[in-house]
């Protein structure tokens, strides 16, 4: 508009001044609308009505008005220039609960942990430049375990865009590769359906990490667009059932085979499959192992689990899964740690794979059943088509003798007290405590439904294998990126997503906890029930024992000379601090850390030279897994 | 009790060389080895098609996957179609049946991308390249360049610069016959294709219609 006489809505009033402002030029052109339906011609009143209604005023509302359709509860993030018009649309928006983190990093991991527990979107927000890449972490951990995260960036003004202006950084070029979808907005009025997307993408289908990048102008300008439901783009088809005909076949693959095995992998989690996957096990008699994000989808103590396979999987998993007959392969992208070198990997097996995204069918293992849609719907068209049942009486007790020859057994075989637990007294005093048995200590001091998380080492692959997962979402982990400072953000995250009666316990290393121990300040103000154990071997343990193993024992930077009082640091930041320095410690401070009401770190001085076995070698073959040092 | 004797490290079990093997094995491609046949891949040539929503940043995208995993391709084009909200990429793509197969499916991947379909052999592909050569011998650069169809685009007193157009094999013939005049610059668009005939090269879903 060139002058204020060509605006019809205004003729006959008084122009508050000859020469609008351009914030004034651009509110009159947003009321219009208002001013229609009321058929008042002051400027003034329907400004005011349409605040008080549900109209949105800028790009920023629009985007919480999506986070607020959307049904977001809560978000992570970290304040910043760019971002703040967005956090200052929050400041009135009483459904969303903003968590403030100490790093972006922590807001990301925190976000997918939320994500993993309840199964929508987490959502993290941070400002441009630094923000952003501090997210970058957190979105390709989210990206790597299809875990469903919303991210948000402020970015410079539209026209600072490219200029290399203060805090810029090319966030959409920058996380292409490690999102499902990211978008650039570029208008007030098209923001919140790029956020409502955003939503949809990250949650549908095979899920997983979206970015929306918002420069301020578009988070200032003013908009009337409502906030709409999250819908995925048209060009975007999510499957569901699988070809009739392929489960068909399939089924008939598993009736016939001698030696199947069920592959549950994380898409059983995700999918929520857990229970048409237990129920075909158990109906059709066939031995489960699972992937690493596939711990939870069926009961460790079930008779039929073989718990984990693949580098660090159990001895028995191993065996079973290399000399199968018929792999039943259940949302699991087949993974190199998993497979070991997919030359040996499962060689005699027909292979059934089932997963939601076709991409990952004969990607790296070729499937001779592709079946492709959602776990649960594929699992239910299998049982239907199941006219028979495998016989696997054999086959089950050969597992069963490899469970006795393959024991995970750390130390001499552990007297049990009555409720479970490690018998601490069976153990001798004078050595350093076994991290394994700590790990177990805390699984039965615990309930069946606590939340583990982890950061990446050693210690994760001991609460792989020494805690007994029973269900799903209770396994929290950095998997495929394997990102060391995972495990106390995560904690957050899942302690926000979790039930109130529902324990969380992290599991960390030292070296894991020093990445992103800053995260505890989080947890104190926010007083969270959350207990962390350090498995403190003053090193990176895994570094370390891969260094003895390939590497002829030259430590070099591997090592810790000094590292902190984990429980003294924990009281700085405002947590409570516990050490174990002997089995005797262990039951009484276990409980006393677990008793705590809100965040509790215990400092657990653990014997420095353990290994995780069994190994495969990276590449190797997962029959020939080795339980020394001798066999790799 | 006994007590854990401290020199041990690891866990119980028979060795490695004492147990139950498979008699099996897969390919690096994870392909299952029939014993009586072995199973080869070998890389072969060919052409897919993408059509893809006309927005910012989806080539970008496009040729961000090829780079990322590692496909082997030989040209990329894009531009518009007969639809504004439309354009189509053609990749020329040297892989195995496996990973032909993976490129069709990350394609499909990506959010933009309306439709992908690797062509077939009797598809129309054609290429254009420009070639600039030493204007020494100007009539013999006239003959051969009348012989490829091409079209002298300039021509002055020390360089001669052609067009020509055609499937991948009479360009590759057509530069290899340009040689001896000395060429000194090439720009080549890479192979742009559509399906033969009836044959859609593209299938557009009713409601992106």
């Amino acid at each position: 508009m060139t002058e204020q006489g060509a605006v019809p809505e205004f003729d006959g009033t008084e122009p508050s001044s000859d020469e609008p402002t351009d914030h004034d030029a651009v509110r009159e052109g947003a009321e219009p609308q208002t001013q229609d339906e009321s058929g008042r011609a002051d400027p003034e009143a329907p400004a005011d009505a349409a605040a008080d209604d549900t109209s949105i005023r800028t790009g920023a509302d629009a985007v919480v008005a999506a986070l607020e359709t959307a049904g977001v509860e809560t978000v992570f993030g970290v304040q910043g220039g760019a971002i703040m018009p967005v956090y200052d649309a929050l400041y009135d928006a009483e459904a969303v609960e903003h968590v403030t983190m100490a790093h972006e990093q922590g807001a990301a991991h925190a976000a997918d942990a939320y994500g993993a527990v309840t199964g929508d979107p987490g959502v993290c927000m941070a400002t441009s430049g630094p923000g952003a890449t501090n997210l970058v972490t957190g979105i390709a951990d989210a990206d790597m375990d299809s875990e469903p995260v919303v991210a948000l960036t402020g970015q410079v003004p539209s026209d600072l865009v490219g200029n290399d202006a203060f805090q810029e950084t090319d966030t959409v070029g920058v996380t292409t590769p490690i999102t499902k979808s990211n978008t650039f907005a570029s208008s007030a009025d098209e923001v919140g359906e790029d956020v409502s997307t955003a939503f949809a993408l990250a949650a549908s289908g095979r899920q997983g990490p979206t970015l929306v990048d918002l420069p301020k102008d578009v988070t200032t300008d003013e908009t009337a667009v409502e906030a709409t439901d999250p819908s995925v783009p048209g060009t975007v088809s999510v499957p569901e059932r699988a070809d009739e005909g392929a489960v068909e076949a399939a089924a008939n693959a598993i009736a016939d085979a001698d030696r199947p095995v069920i592959l549950a992998g994380g898409g059983v989690v995700k999918g929520d499959a857990s229970d048409e996957l237990r129920a075909f096990a158990r109906d059709h008699q066939i031995p489960v192992s699972t992937t690493m994000p596939g711990i939870g989808a069926f009961p460790e103590d079930h008779d039929l689990a073989l718990e984990m396979a693949g580098m660090h999987g159990t001895g028995y998993a191993n065996m079973a899964v290399t000399t199968t007959d018929c792999l039943l392969a259940v949302g699991t992208r087949f993974d190199d740690r998993l497979t070991g070198g997919v030359d040996s990997f499962a060689p005699d097996a027909t292979v059934v794979h089932v997963d939601i995204d076709p991409a990952e069918i004969s990607k790296n293992v070729e499937a001779d059943h592709p079946l492709i849609g959602n776990a649960s719907t594929v699992l239910d068209q299998l049982a239907a088509a199941m006219d028979e049942s495998p016989d696997t009486t054999d086959w089950v007790a050969q597992c069963a003798d490899w469970q006795a020859e393959y024991p995970m057994d750390y130390a001499v075989p552990a007297a049990d007290t009555d409720d479970g637990a490690p018998d601490a007294s069976s153990f001798p005093d004078d050595q350093p405590v076994k991290p394994q048995f700590v790990v177990e200590a805390v699984d039965a001091a615990t309930d069946d439904d606590t939340i583990v998380t982890t950061g990446v080492g050693q210690h994760q692959m001991w609460a792989c294998q020494y805690w007994t997962y029973t269900e799903p979402r209770t396994w929290v982990s950095s998997h495929g990126l394997g990102a060391m400072g995972y495990g106390l953000p995560s904690a957050i995250g899942a302690r926000l997503a979790a039930d109130d009666d529902q324990s969380v316990v992290c599991f960390y290393g030292d070296g894991s906890f020093l990445m992103t121990c800053q995260e505890l300040v989080v947890a104190a103000r926010e007083n969270l029930d959350i207990t962390v154990f350090v498995l403190n071997n003053e090193a990176i343990g895994m570094v370390r024992q891969w260094q003895d193993a390939f590497f002829d024992g030259r430590r070099m930077a591997s090592e810790y000379p000094w590292v902190p009082k984990f429980d003294t640091l924990a009281e700085a930041f405002g947590a409570d601090g516990f050490r174990i320095e002997s089995y005797d410690d262990a039951p009484d401070v276990i409980e006393a850390a677990l008793a705590t009401d809100g965040p509790a770190v215990v400092d657990v001085y653990v014997d420095p030279e353990e290994d995780v076995y069994p190994m495969v070698p990276s590449g190797g073959d997962n029959g020939q897994f080795a339980l020394s040092e001798d066999h790799l | 009790m006994s007590e854990r004797s401290d020199s041990r490290k690891g866990l119980p079990g028979p060795a490695p060389e004492a147990r139950q093997r498979p008699v099996g094995r897969r390919t690096a491609q994870g392909v299952r080895v029939d014993p009586e046949a072995e199973a080869e891949h070998p890389p072969r040539r060919t052409v897919i098609s993408a059509l893809v929503e006309h927005e910012p940043g989806v080539l970008a995208r496009v040729s961000g996957l090829f780079s990322r995993r590692q496909f082997n391709i030989e040209s990329l084009t894009v531009a518009d179609t007969q639809n504004d909200d439309w354009a189509r990429i053609t990749v020329v793509v040297e892989e195995s049946d496996p990973g032909i197969d993976q490129v069709e499916k990350q394609l499909e991947k990506v959010v933009p991308v309306i439709h992908v379909r690797e062509l077939e052999q009797d598809a129309v592909a054609r290429e254009l390249v420009v070639l600039k050569v030493d204007a020494d011998r100007p009539e013999e650069i006239h003959a051969i360049t009348e012989m490829y169809r091409g079209k002298t685009l300039d021509a002055g007193p020390r360089t001669v610069t052609v067009e020509l157009t055609g499937d991948e094999r009479k360009i590759d013939d057509a530069v290899d016959a340009f040689r001896q005049f000395g060429i000194r610059e090439i720009a080549r668009t890479g192979q742009t294709a559509l399906a033969r005939g009836e044959t859609k090269t593209a299938v557009v879903p009713d409601h992106l219609k």
